[in-house]
Parts: structure tokens; sequence; C-alpha cells
């Protein structure tokens, strides 16, 4: 071992001087075969990759590109116009404003991961290489000859950290690890963005709407995805494709621009997210939409919790639990105890009503915990209300949930004579039952997003965030910690019972086992603290984003089946060592790398 | 919508705290022992005393972080509550030896927190935004650009807290205490970590605030800080008070000495030694005030 590691040492001093590639290409070479390469799966994308149709989404076609075939397409678009860039040609600059090198690198990754997947995938399922038309072929070399171009590109080194001789052999071999990542992170890395001038209004608008376009096409491919390996490609290109436009600069520049018109933006994601159903020509999606919608609102309510006020709450899933329980009990359902049929505003009231009850009755006793305890107790009340909603059944206590059956058969709502069972047809399309939900469901959404951002930029979201921050402090500088906090559990209950009122109806029936705290079907405490985590505590399209992804990824991936779990665990883990922030920080960690990039001027204009 | 009795100078002579028979008690271990104390309006106070002698423990107390297991605390004539939000509703405002900021808030976010107990609008006001919200938002945030204008912060506001300067970092807690209108200011270790540069910025900080009309409490470990800004020194040893008055009594007290350095062996060191170092510290106390602005070593603690 202890041979190995000198003779690894020795190549990696002498290269400090000129930058060179991670792979002995001549620069000028490498970038040359990347953007040739794009360009080449580009044009192999229209050739056949395979003779049978037996591969779904039909890739035996010359002349147009189909299913995997369109994302390659896309990989190596994306390659040839950085590439482009790259070499400086005009009108191409604006695509990288923080240096080409790093975007050309994610987007070949992006162009080749995507190809040689489906090449893989191919010779997989159908059993062997032979099953491969040359279109395959050129296209897996040529996304390979855009990668090994890419690579070779030359970057700054990071000056590998001197290791003491007296260091063991283990030692040293972790030492060697440690100046292989940060010669990866480097080889990866970008300039910071150059802060982009103000266009005229009018102009950032139309980004802004462009931007949302994409988003919504990028979402609306997504959930429409047909099969397992057309859903892993667009994962695989979307974030390989996602890296390169953050490392090209632009996902900074347009955030800045988002930044500028905020309200625009925000009235513009809803309408953005209002066309979803109109680009669907039947309800299989909407339901999806719908799902996620439940998901990712419930977790924007959580996040009102965990990421302003820093409670760590494992068992919000029961607030949504309450409020679908009690808007089905007066929703004139025939298992109902209580046989009324409330009007919709006050079913919703109801909801509303009975989980902020119960949130300030759980809070009351638990919020004098700090942290893990919390963390503990939370969990604890979770599974009490559930085994509680399968004991009030009539045998082992008052009949008032029906036990383990459920509140069932719960009728379609009907507002101001519009019929949410019923199919209806709004400009030629076709809205079915539920894309109506989904309406009514992004209403419920916008609500929670005006309440989260209104409350947190006010005296009470400052308090939060102090409590989170330090609660000593917070308490020394007169804020209340625990009517505080009691204040954030029961706006976040409430808002989560808003969307059980919704979830009641959608689903016909409310059983206690749809609210556990881990299982396989997302919205449950587990899946919905991981959505706020995942996507960025503190944010609004955090949660959303990561209820999303965590809704259609075991939704999509059925083939993993008993392993969606360990999965879920594995892509968890991965992500939080490698980006803990979540995928969309929050303006005070943006705060944070913007003063970071800034900080250099300042010191030379001090020492000047 | 604020109360603005604080703010208001009050007479000289008018008691702002007056704890009385203050002890603490952790299990066995007394840490603060039937300590009176007093701060008159308009008067800074200082608070010394070696290390572990459980200065801190009586500001928590002072403060409604611990409740004093016997003795009282009055701030203006009423007794206080043994919260400590409740504390700085009523008008005592502090900061911490180990800086405590909202590290991920802005500077003027910090000075925000600090307007909370003079402000009032709650869950409802935020969310339905009305033109009452928008008012007190707007008076919140131009008092907490008059205070970062006061400490010289005013152009960091938008920073995050935590990458201040350390030194900057301790004005903002002071700013962000003065945020609450304090009628008392209570300064843990105000200077601790600073040059001699910014702990001479610091005094006069201090001497502004009392200025404004607050009274303030002052720990520290820089005697020349000390006895450059306080009107009265009360020395705390072994969680009691050991004596009370102006510079002199207390730079003149034996004990004082004694407890700082250590008591005389029997016998051992002579009256004559003793004298000696003695005029030697006269001497160094002297040298010190003429070469005031020379950088002074013994001041780094």
């Amino acid at each position: 071992m202890t041979t190995q590691t000198t003779t690894a040492d020795t190549p990696s001093t002498p290269t400090t001087g000129a930058p060179t590639g991670l792979i002995g290409i001549p620069a000028q070479a490498g970038r040359a075969l990347a953007t040739g390469g794009g360009a080449l799966t580009i044009i192999s994308t229209f050739l056949a990759w395979t003779w049978t149709a037996a591969f779904p989404g039909d890739l035996t076609v010359y002349g147009y590109p189909g299913g995997l075939q369109v994302l390659a397409l896309i990989g190596g678009a994306l390659t040839t116009l950085f590439g482009l860039s790259s070499y400086g040609v005009k009108g191409l600059g604006w695509l990288t404003p923080a240096g080409a090198d790093g975007a050309l690198k994610f987007a070949a990754l992006a162009a080749f991961a995507t190809v040689w997947y489906t090449i893989i995938a191919i010779t997989v399922d159908l059993g062997g290489i032979v099953n491969l038309e040359p279109g395959g072929f050129i296209a897996a070399l040529a996304a390979l000859a855009a990668l090994l171009g890419a690579l070779a590109l030359p970057f700054e080194r990071p000056e590998p950290e001197p290791h003491d001789p007296d260091d063991t052999g283990w030692e040293l071999a972790r030492h060697r690890l440690r100046t292989l990542r940060d010669t990866g992170k480097a080889a990866f890395s970008s300039g910071t963005a150059r802060p982009i001038g103000t266009l005229p209004s009018y102009a950032e608008i139309l980004i802004i709407v462009a931007i949302l376009g994409l988003g919504l096409t990028v979402f609306t491919y997504g959930i429409g995805t047909e099969y397992d390996e057309l859903f892993i490609g667009f994962l695989i290109t979307a974030g390989f494709g996602f890296a390169a436009l953050n490392k090209s600069g632009l996902v900074n520049q347009a955030s800045q621009i988002t930044a500028r018109h905020q309200n625009i933006t925000i009235c513009g994601a809803f309408v953005a997210a209002a066309m979803f159903p109109f680009t669907q020509t039947d309800d299989q999606y909407a339901t999806v939409g719908v799902y996620i919608l439940i998901f990712g609102t419930v977790a924007l309510g959580l996040n009102i919790v965990v990421g302003l006020a820093g409670l760590l709450d494992l068992g919000y899933v029961a607030f949504l639990g309450v409020g679908a329980y009690a808007a089905a009990m007066v929703s004139g359902s025939p298992s109902s105890p209580f046989h009324v049929h409330f009007p919709f505003w006050a079913a919703v009231l109801v909801g509303a009503a009975a989980s902020l009850v119960f949130g300030v009755l759980i809070g009351a006793p638990t919020l004098r915990l700090r942290g893990d305890y919390l963390a503990i107790v939370t969990l604890g009340f979770g599974e009490i209300f559930r085994i509680t909603a399968n004991n009030l059944d009539g045998t082992s206590g008052p009949d008032i949930t029906n036990g383990s059956n459920g509140i069932s058969s719960i009728p379609n709502l009907n507002i101001l004579g519009f019929d949410f069972g019923a199919e209806h047809a709004i400009a030629g399309f076709t809205i079915g039952r539920f894309a109506n939900y989904f309406f009514l469901m992004l209403i419920i959404t916008a609500i929670v997003v005006l309440v989260f951002r209104r409350s947190g930029d006010s005296r009470i979201g400052r308090a939060w965030v102090a409590i989170r921050e330090d609660e000593t402090a917070a308490l020394a500088m007169g804020i209340n910690g625990f009517r505080v906090k009691l204040i954030a559990f029961a706006v976040g209950a409430s808002l989560a019972g808003l969307a059980g009122t919704v979830q009641a109806h959608v689903t016909y029936t409310v059983t206690p086992e749809q609210y556990l705290f881990a299982g396989p079907i997302p919205p449950n405490s587990a899946f919905l603290l991981a959505a706020v985590v995942l996507g960025g505590m503190g944010t609004i399209s955090g949660p959303l984003i990561g209820a999303a992804l965590l809704f259609l990824i075991p939704n999509k991936l059925q083939f993993l089946g008993d392993y969606q779990l360990f999965a879920f665990g594995l892509a968890l883990i991965l992500l939080m060592r490698f980006r803990p922030e979540g995928l969309i920080p929050n303006r005070r960690r943006q705060l944070e790398f913007h003063e970071d990039a800034e900080a250099p001027t300042v010191l030379t204009k001090a020492g000047a | 919508m604020t109360t603005d009795t604080t703010t208001t100078v009050a007479p000289t002579g008018e008691r702002v705290l007056d704890a009385r028979g203050v002890t603490m008690r952790f299990g066995g271990l007394t840490a603060v022992r039937d300590v009176d104390l007093h701060v008159n309006a308009g008067e800074i106070v200082g608070l010394i005393g070696p290390n572990g002698a459980g200065k801190t423990t009586f500001f928590n107390c002072l403060t409604g972080l611990y409740i004093p297991t016997e003795g009282e605390v009055r701030y203006k004539d009423k007794v206080l509550p043994p919260k400590s939000f409740k504390v700085t509703a009523a008008g005592i405002a502090r900061t911490f030896q180990n800086i405590r900021l909202f590290g991920n808030m802005t500077v003027l976010e910090n000075v925000l927190v600090g307007r909370h107990t003079r402000t009032k609008e709650g869950f409802w006001s935020a969310v339905l935004r009305l033109p009452a919200f928008h008012k007190a938002e707007a008076a919140s945030r131009e008092r907490a650009m008059e205070l970062l204008e006061f400490i010289g912060l005013e152009q960091k506001a938008d920073h995050l807290a935590r990458n201040l300067p350390y030194g900057e970092q301790r004005k903002l807690e002071i700013a962000r205490a003065l945020a609450s209108e304090p009628g008392l200011l209570l300064l843990d270790e105000p200077t601790a970590g600073m040059n001699p540069q910014e702990t001479r910025a610091t005094e006069e900080l201090v001497f502004a605030i009392r200025d404004k009309g607050i009274a303030v409490l002052v720990i520290e470990h820089d005697m020349r800080f000390i006895f450059n800004l306080c009107d009265r020194v009360a020395v705390l040893v072994q969680g009691e008070k050991l004596v009370e008055g102006d510079s002199a009594t207390v730079q003149g007290d034996e004990r004082v000495v004694a407890a700082y350095l250590g008591e005389p062996f029997e016998n051992a060191p002579g009256d004559e030694e003793l004298a000696e170092v003695e005029a030697a510290e006269a001497h160094a106390d002297s040298a010190d005030t003429t070469t005031d602005a020379a950088p002074g070593k013994e001041n780094d603690r």
C-alpha cells in the first residue's frame, strides 16, 4: 500500500504549473472533440438505435427521435451549445455567464449518461448487444467522445496538501482520497456568474415566462413518462442538465431576475401550474398532479414548523388526518356518525379548526421540550392519532371514526352547481374529476403560499427564525418563546387540515392507514419531512419540488418494489452528503454565498 | 403603540435596578450569596471579580434566565417577573458573554428582532397586511436603521450577522439590545477579545448610551476599561460582594488585590514587599494613564 501511495503522489506534484485536464488530450483537441461529439450525438438521435419495437419508445425509426432519443438529443444540444459558447461564438456568450468549461463537462456528462443508459437498457432488455443498430453505436461513440473531450478541458488544480511523512498507510490512503476528491471537485467547478444587468422590465418578465414555461414542460414531461426506462432517463438528463445550467451561471441569473419580480413569478407559477390539466388528454396524470399538490401543500405547511421555527415535528401527517376526518364526517358520507352535509366552505372551516384545536392540544404540552425530545414526542402523538382513529369503531370505543374501515363513499364536492365529480368541457378541453380537484387544490396551495410568505416576512416570522437560531437569546430579546412556537405549530396544523379537507374528497375514503409515520405511499410524516429537507428548508418552491420528486419517483419506478424505501433512504443520504442545503437553498444561504463572492473585492479595497 | 417611558431621561438618583439579597444555589453550590446591588438612573456601574466569581450567574438572575433562590430584583420599584422575555419587556436588555447573535439573519433583522417587545402585530396582522401593519413595520425599520447608524453599521444592514467581524458582532449585539428600548442595559464582557482601539471605541459607545438616558451595568475583566467608564464598581468574589464604591476605593482595597492575586502566605511576604508591589502597581497605573494611546499589552485578554 505504501509503495502505491508514494508513486501516486509523485505525478500529482508537477501538475501545479500549467492547468491541465483530467485526461491527457490537448485542450484544443478536447474542446473540438466535446463540441463535435455533442453535434454528432444530436445527429445520431435521428438514426435508428435498435431494430425492433420491442424496446419501448420506438427507437427504430430513421428521421425523427423518439422516447429516450429525445432526451439524448437534449443532452447533445446542451453540449454543442456550451461547446460553441466556449469558443466565444458571437450570440452564444449569454449562455455561459460563469464560464463554459464546467457547464460543458456536465452537459457532456448528461449526454453520455443518457445515451449509455439507453444503450445498456436496450442491450439488457432485449438480451444482447446484437440488438443495436449502427445508429446506436454511433450515438454511444459520439457521447463518449464528447465526454472525453470535455474531461480534457484544463482546470485549476488545487494545491495538494502536504502529507505528514509519519502517517500510517491508512492515513496516507485517506490523504490520497482527499486529494482525489478535491481534484474532482475542482475539475467540475466553475467561476461565479457575473451579475446580470437590468433589462427592460418587459424583457425580464418575458424571461420569467420562458423559465416558467420550461419548468411546466419539464414537469409535464416527467409526469407523462410512460415507462420506467424513460423516467430514469428523464431523471438522468434533468439532473445533469440542471447541473450544467447551474455551472454555466444561468440558474444564478434566472434567480436574480425572479427575485426582482417575486410577485409576478409566484403568480406566473400558479398560472403555469393551472395550465397543467390543459396539457393532458385524459385524467390519468391529473391524478398524479393533484396528489403531488396535496403532498406539496402539506410539506409547505410543515416548512413553517420545521423550516422557519425549527421545531422538528415527526407526526405532522396527523394534522392532515384530522382535517380529512373532520371534513369527511360533515360531508354527508353514509358511514359518518354525524348525518350532516355541510357546504364545502363550512367543511373547510371545520377541518382547519379541528386541526388547529388538535395542534394546540398537542403543542401546549410538548412545545416545552426542545430538539430531539420534541421530535420523539410528536412522533408519538402522530401514532396516537392513527391508533385512536383505528379504535373509535364502536367495539373498542365510541363509534366515531368507523375504525379501520374509515369513512367511505365521501360524495364529490359541488360548489355553486359545479360538480367536481363530472367532466367539464372548458374551451375545447375536457377537464375530468381529478383535474377539477387539481384546480381546487391549487387554490388551497395558493393560500398556504400566501400565509407562508406573509407570516415569514413579519414580526412573527422573524421571531420564529430567532427561536430557531438561538432560543435563549430570543427569549432575552423579549420573545415569548412558548407562545410564538405554539402559533407556528397551530398555523402549520391548520394549513395541513386545510389540505386534508380536499384530500378527503379526492380519495373518496379516509382510513387511519393513510396517515402513517413511514410507508411506501406519500404523504406520510417521514416523506413530508424528507420533502422539506430535500427541497430546501425555509423556501416556498423547495418543498413543492421535493414533494413532486418524492411522489413521482416511487410512483414511476414500480419495479423497485420492496426496495423503494431502501432506495429512498440511500438517495436521501447521498443528497444530504453532497447538497445539505437542499435542492433550492433559501435566501439566507444565497446571501451567504453572495457575500463569499464579494469578500475579496472588499478586502482589496481596504488594502489599497 | 410604543410605550416610550423608558427612553426618557430619568432624574438622577432614581433607582433603576435594585437587587436585594440575591442568592443563587445550584444544588449544594452557592454561586451567588446574598448580593445587594443597585443602579441609579444615568449611572454606569461596573461588576468585576475573578473568573468563577458568579458575575454572569448574577446577571442571569437579574434577567430572569435564572430564578434566584432567595432575594428579589426590582426594576423601577417593580419586582421583576421570573421570565427573561418579561424582564426584557419591563425594560432590562442584555448582551451575552459569548456572542449570541442570530447568525443566519441579516444585521437589520437582528435589530428588528430586538424590537419584538415594542411592537404588537401578530399573525393575522401579518397575513392580512392591513395598513396598520405596513405602518408599524416601516416604523420598526426606521428605528432599527437609526440604531444601526448609532453604532455605525448602517452600511452593512443586509449582511448576514455571522459574516461580520468580531468587533462589529459585539456592537450589533448592543444595538439589538438597545432596540428593545431599555432603561437599563446589562453588558456581559463587551470588550472580551477586542484590541485596545476597539476597546476605546466601545468605551465611547457606552458613554453615548449613557447619554441617551440608559443606565448601564457592565461586567468586564479589563480594569482600565472599567475604571475609565464606571461611576461605581462592585467586586464579586466567590459569589459574595466584597466591596462597592468608586474606582479609587476599589483599587485601594487590599482585599480586591488579594482576590485577584491570591492571599499572601502567613508571614511569608513581609509588609515591605507588599508595599513594594503596591507601589509598583501604582506606578504602572500612572504609566497607564499617561500613555493611554499606547497599545497596552496587559489589556489584551
